[in-house]
């Protein structure tokens, strides 16, 4: 049989109705794996090794039961930016200390309802802020792929690094991720495995530790399409308790990822052929358009001509949105405090011990940008050209049913690779950040190597609320692909 | 637009950041550079265009007028750094 | 006459605007389910959303937004359809998002007006700017601890209309008739409670001054005003301030101050060592604020009667004074009570006598309308039992008076105390009878025509009836005995 950490999510319930494995061995398998990896990849802040076992003594109770949930038994990563009721939630900060909120989000409980098991907290970029994983307070989350011979330790990618890493390297079935401006999509791209972003609104907020509300958005990270499927669908749903909540019926998300796309049409954008883009990635951009070509999708040549002005507004909304998301971080309620002479000094020793570099950063130009005599110059313009960028895609809609870009403009870098110059770190994002600021939905799905033998990504853009196009389309390039290459870091390896 | 030394000290302190005086140069060199590569947005013709603020929903959804949470003193004030009692305390702040 | 300040270069009109903060009348706060009641135990009416914990996110009450409303259509207002919730950003213990959320831009309520009535019995117009809702911040307690600050959350997030003046008012006295007239509205609508000691409504007072015919001058804020006559005190102390910095050449500065109750002079906040930029943008967390038109129509439709159109109606309908209308209609308690009394009796005999013995017996026993120990009920009885003849005026005073010491019902404080009026014609005649034969000698005096002598046998005849003779008949009897 094949090995427990090997099975894709759909084959673990199969073999979990089947009785072929208890939900107890599965997750076993992978706190073994974990204790085995986690040392050098550090894909996990926390693992909860009780709380896993209990809740698949749980899920095997209840699949005796027959009243087991759809996620019954399944070994989960959670991202460490959803607050999970008794277990430590950092954001991947120092300044949360040792926060233990006493609640729930509503996208973990989702899956907690449908039997899911927590393996524990995955690593990130601080905040969410990042698109390498190394500025979180807990260490770099580690790639579990390799440059062929060469043991350079490469970023997972980010802010979800930790996510993609421990599905990667088989430490989790599947993880909780969000993407605020490609921090599902890229780390998927950059470590092999399939992720999407869903519409905004589609998965509630609420319970998440906020980056930028208005692009913040959950999703899953799996090794299959159809994987990512299962999970979108047990996260997604109206949720009363968050005011930017869509209320819209949740379809079979699953059922979907074999539609096929004959007869879809695809918008292949001109302006996502950017300057410098890799031949590689080209390539691979071309034969996923004959793969759909040769399932019965029609291309059109589309074009979003706002596409090149999409990271500066990201840059000014995003860290405008943060910038006041975490002024309630202040060491008076909860996280650490650094004591001053007084309250000023209070919040500002404690900010600046508690926070990193890039989240300052981000706080800095989103304090400037929003302050008085800039406003209008850099956040009200941002927004007039997120309108436009939205307009871009609406436009789009009228000729195409999805659009198909590169995930990522490169493979994986080298930890110490793109550090010095902000400005080249937030470059990763150019192709997945319209899709946060239109509020579409968005996936990126592994399609083939670079000439290393690192992982590539193309992604997948849909209408609002239209995920189900997207996960047919992922599913075709996943099986038109046959990505079947494995990292080089992985458990049972 | 270009940030001066004087002005990445005063959006830090209104960020509640300390920053040393050692590090406002780098500071100051970093986000200059993230604003002149923000600047290509003044490129753009807005002239007319509705500001997008939010990424969803056009309307707010109202709840009703009922006590469904607090009573929750204790989980309220359990993460607190200093507590008082049943209050969170702070350096004395002088009015 | 209109007011002014003398001043050494001669007089100085004073320029005044109300920024009025009133707590919203509802179960639940703003943007949480937390309850608002006052006075509960510290942090035990706080959320999560309210502490600022992370991943809480704020949706809206919908009974704080129909109040609001309610606001705006008694304040004579504009109903904004679209509206939009602001972040304001800054950093203070109590509050804890760091930021307020709050309406900056677009408020739910624009432009508007009231009439202000004064004691000179005229009327003034006062402009409202606009009205807004926004989330109140904790409590900051300074005095528990020799180097601590205590902080209870059980106001954050409470939901508060914001309610903004023209500089319209140029008086102390169109000051306080402005907050007067408004808490009254807020009393009547029942949108806000009106409570200025428990701080559910607070005024922040604009005030310059400048000579007849200028421009504005720059003005200052005083904060926190919390009660009418402070109000009317700190206008007049900081436009004194005013007037004798200009006239000693000095500018003055636009600033935030405090009014010093115990020495009735305004001062300076301590300087904030930021300038204040509170840096406001659209709440990502809040889609905009977007109201159907028969909603509004319908809470339009529901509200209760407004004091302008009450004393109106009292005036015209009831033929009462317009001072007792304007008594009468100040609390929207004192009227209800006035027309349970006047349903179905003389309206002008109930006004008389709420206005009179009543608010007196009141005021006796230190209760209000809400905690009176006689009931509309029992004084409307009381008022039947004159009618009916069965008191005096005289004995429905003392029965009164009874009634607020017992609160029992006046017909039974007139069985219990048999006061009832005696109106058999053949029981006072006997008692005349009585009076007659025993001052023989006085009745001869005034069958000889000394009149005065009347009264005497008036006096003696009810003293002999323990005053319960109805004096009517009484006086009419012994017309006929006397001869």
């Amino acid at each position: 049989m094949t090995h427990p950490t090997e099975l894709t999510i759909a084959g673990a319930r199969r073999a979990l109705a089947a009785r072929e494995i208890s939900a107890a061995e599965l997750t076993q398998a992978h706190l073994d794996a974990i204790a085995a990896l986690n040392p050098r990849l550090n894909a996990y802040i926390t693992v909860t090794p009780e709380l896993a076992a209990a809740q698949a003594a749980e899920a095997d109770a209840a699949l005796a039961r027959g009243e087991a949930g759809p996620l019954a038994g399944i070994p989960l990563a959670i991202k460490d930016l959803f607050c999970t009721a008794g277990t430590r939630t950092t954001a991947g900060s120092r300044i949360l200390g040792d926060f233990v909120p006493p609640y729930e989000s509503t996208v973990t409980g989702n899956l907690l309802r449908d039997g899911a098991v927590f393996l524990g907290k995955a690593n990130l970029d601080e905040f969410a802020m990042g698109s390498s994983n190394t500025s979180s307070a807990f260490g770099a989350a580690e790639n579990p792929w390799k440059r062929q011979g060469d043991d350079t330790a490469l970023v997972p990618g980010g802010s979800s690094g930790g996510s993609a890493a421990a599905v990667a390297a088989r430490l989790a079935l599947g993880a909780t991720a969000t993407d605020t401006g490609g921090s599902i999509r890229q780390p998927a791209a950059f470590c092999g495995v399939s992720g999407i972003k869903p519409t905004y609104g589609r998965c509630s907020r609420f319970g998440i530790v906020a980056y930028a509300s208005s692009l913040d958005q959950a999703g899953p990270v799996a090794r299959t399409v159809e994987d990512c499927a299962i999970l979108l669908g047990s996260m997604a749903g109206f949720d009363p308790r968050d005011s930017t909540s869509a209320d819209v019926a949740v379809p079979d998300f699953a059922a979907a990822v074999a539609r096929g796309v004959k007869g879809l049409r695809i918008g292949i954008p001109r302006e996502y052929r950017v300057e410098g883009l890799s031949p590689e990635i080209d390539a691979l951009w071309r034969q996923g358009m004959d793969w759909l070509r040769a399932e019965g999708a029609t291309l059109v040549d589309i074009s979003l001509p706002h596409t090149k002005y999409a990271l500066p507004t990201y840059y000014i909304v995003a860290p405008a949105e943060a910038s006041t998301n975490l002024a309630r971080y202040d060491g008076v309620r909860f996280g650490l405090r650094e004591n001053g002479e007084d309250l000023k000094d209070l919040y500002e020793r404690t900010r600046a011990a508690g926070f990193g570099d890039e989240v300052k950063r981000r706080i800095l130009i989103g304090t400037y940008v929003l302050s008085a005599g800039y406003y209008d110059a850099y956040y009200v313009k941002a927004q007039q050209v997120r309108a436009l960028i939205k307009r871009d895609f609406d436009q789009a809609w009228a000729q195409v049913d999805a659009i198909l870009t590169p995930a990522t403009p490169t493979a994986a870098f080298g930890r110490d690779e793109n550090q010095d110059d902000p400005v080249a770190m937030y470059l990763n994002d150019v192709f997945t950040i319209t899709a946060n600021l239109a509020g579409i939905p968005g996936m990126s799905v592994p399609a083939g190597l670079d000439g290393k033998g690192l992982p590539l990504g193309l992604q997948v853009l849909g209408r609002p609320f239209d995920e189900e196009t997207v996960f047919a389309v992922g599913g075709a390039i996943e099986r038109a692909a046959g990505f079947h290459a494995l990292p080089a870091l992985r458990a049972a390896a | 637009m270009s940030l001066d030394t004087a002005t990445v000290r005063r959006v830090a302190s209104l960020a509640r950041l300390r920053v040393e005086e050692a590090d406002l140069p780098r500071l100051e060199a970093e986000l200059n550079g993230i604003l002149g590569w923000i600047e290509q947005l003044q490129a753009v013709d807005t002239q007319g265009v509705e500001p997008m603020a939010g990424g969803g929903a056009q309307a707010l959804r109202m709840r009703e007028d009922r006590v469904t949470d607090g009573g929750i003193q204790e989980q309220v004030l359990a993460n607190a750094p200093d507590r008082a009692g049943a209050f969170f305390a702070v350096p004395k702040v002088v009015e | 006459m209109s007011y002014t300040i003398e001043g050494s270069t001669g007089p100085w009109e004073v320029v005044i605007g109300l920024e009025v903060h009133a707590q919203v009348t509802s179960m639940a706060k703003l943007f949480s389910g937390a309850a608002t009641e006052f006075g509960a135990e510290p942090n035990s009416q706080v959320s999560f959303i309210d502490a600022g914990f992370p991943g809480m996110l704020p949706v809206i009450n919908r009974e704080c937004v129909a109040q609001a409303v309610r606001t705006g259509l008694g304040l004579n207002a504009q109903v904004n359809l679209w509206s939009r919730f602001d972040r304001k950003n800054y950093f203070y213990a109590d509050l804890p998002q760091g930021y307020q959320i709050s309406q900056y831009q677009y408020p739910v309520i624009g432009t508007g007006q009231i009439e202000i009535q004064l004691g000179d019995g005229s009327t003034k117009t006062i402009g409202i700017t606009r009205l807004h809702l926004e989330q109140d911040a904790g409590k900051s307690l300074h005095d528990q601890h020799p180097s601590k600050s205590y902080i209870d959350l059980n106001r954050s997030g409470v939901a508060l209309m914001e309610i903004v003046s023209e500089p319209d008012m140029r008086s102390p006295e169109e000051a306080g008739a402005y907050l007067t007239k408004l808490r009254q509205i807020l009393r009547y609508l029942g949108t806000c409670d009106g409570n200025m000691e428990q701080g559910s409504l607070r005024a922040d007072v604009n005030v310059s001054v400048r000579k007849a015919g200028e421009g504005f001058r720059t003005r200052c804020e005083v904060k926190n005003v919390n009660s009418i006559r402070f109000v009317m005190q700190a206008v007049e102390a900081e436009a004194r301030r005013q007037v004798e910095l200009w006239e000693a050449g000095e500018e003055v500065v636009q600033e935030t101050r405090l009014f010093d109750t115990t020495r009735g002079v305004t001062r300076s906040m301590r300087s904030k060592e930021d300038a204040h930029d509170y840096r406001y943008f659209p709440d990502p967390d809040l889609p905009p604020l977007v109201l159907e038109q028969s909603w509004v129509d319908s809470l339009k439709a529901a509200l209760p009667e407004l004091p302008d159109a009450r004393r109106a109606r009292y005036v015209g309908d009831f033929g009462l004074t317009p001072y007792d209308a304007h008594v009468l209609t100040l609390e929207k308690e004192t009227a209800a009570f006035y027309e349970a009394v006047a349903k179905g009796r003389d309206p002008k005999m109930a006004a008389n006598w709420i206005t009179g013995d009543f608010f007196a017996g009141l005021n006796r026993v230190g209760a209000s309308i809400g905690s009176s120990p006689v009931s509309a009920e029992d004084l409307g009885a009381l008022l039947d039992l004159i009618s009916d003849n069965t008191l005096s005026g005289k004995l429905a005073k003392e029965v009164l008076e009874a009634m607020f010491e017992t609160g029992k019902a006046p017909g039974l404080i007139v069985e219990e105390r048999g006061l009832k009026q005696v109106t058999d014609t053949g029981a006072i005649e006997a008692v005349i009878d009585q009076v007659m034969a025993a001052n023989a000698g006085k009745v001869e005096e005034y069958r000889s025509g000394k009149d005065k002598l009347f009264g005497f046998f008036v006096g003696q005849t009810m003293k002999a009836m323990q005053g319960k003779g109805n004096p009517a008949l009484v006086n009419e009897l012994l017309k006929k005995k006397l001869g």
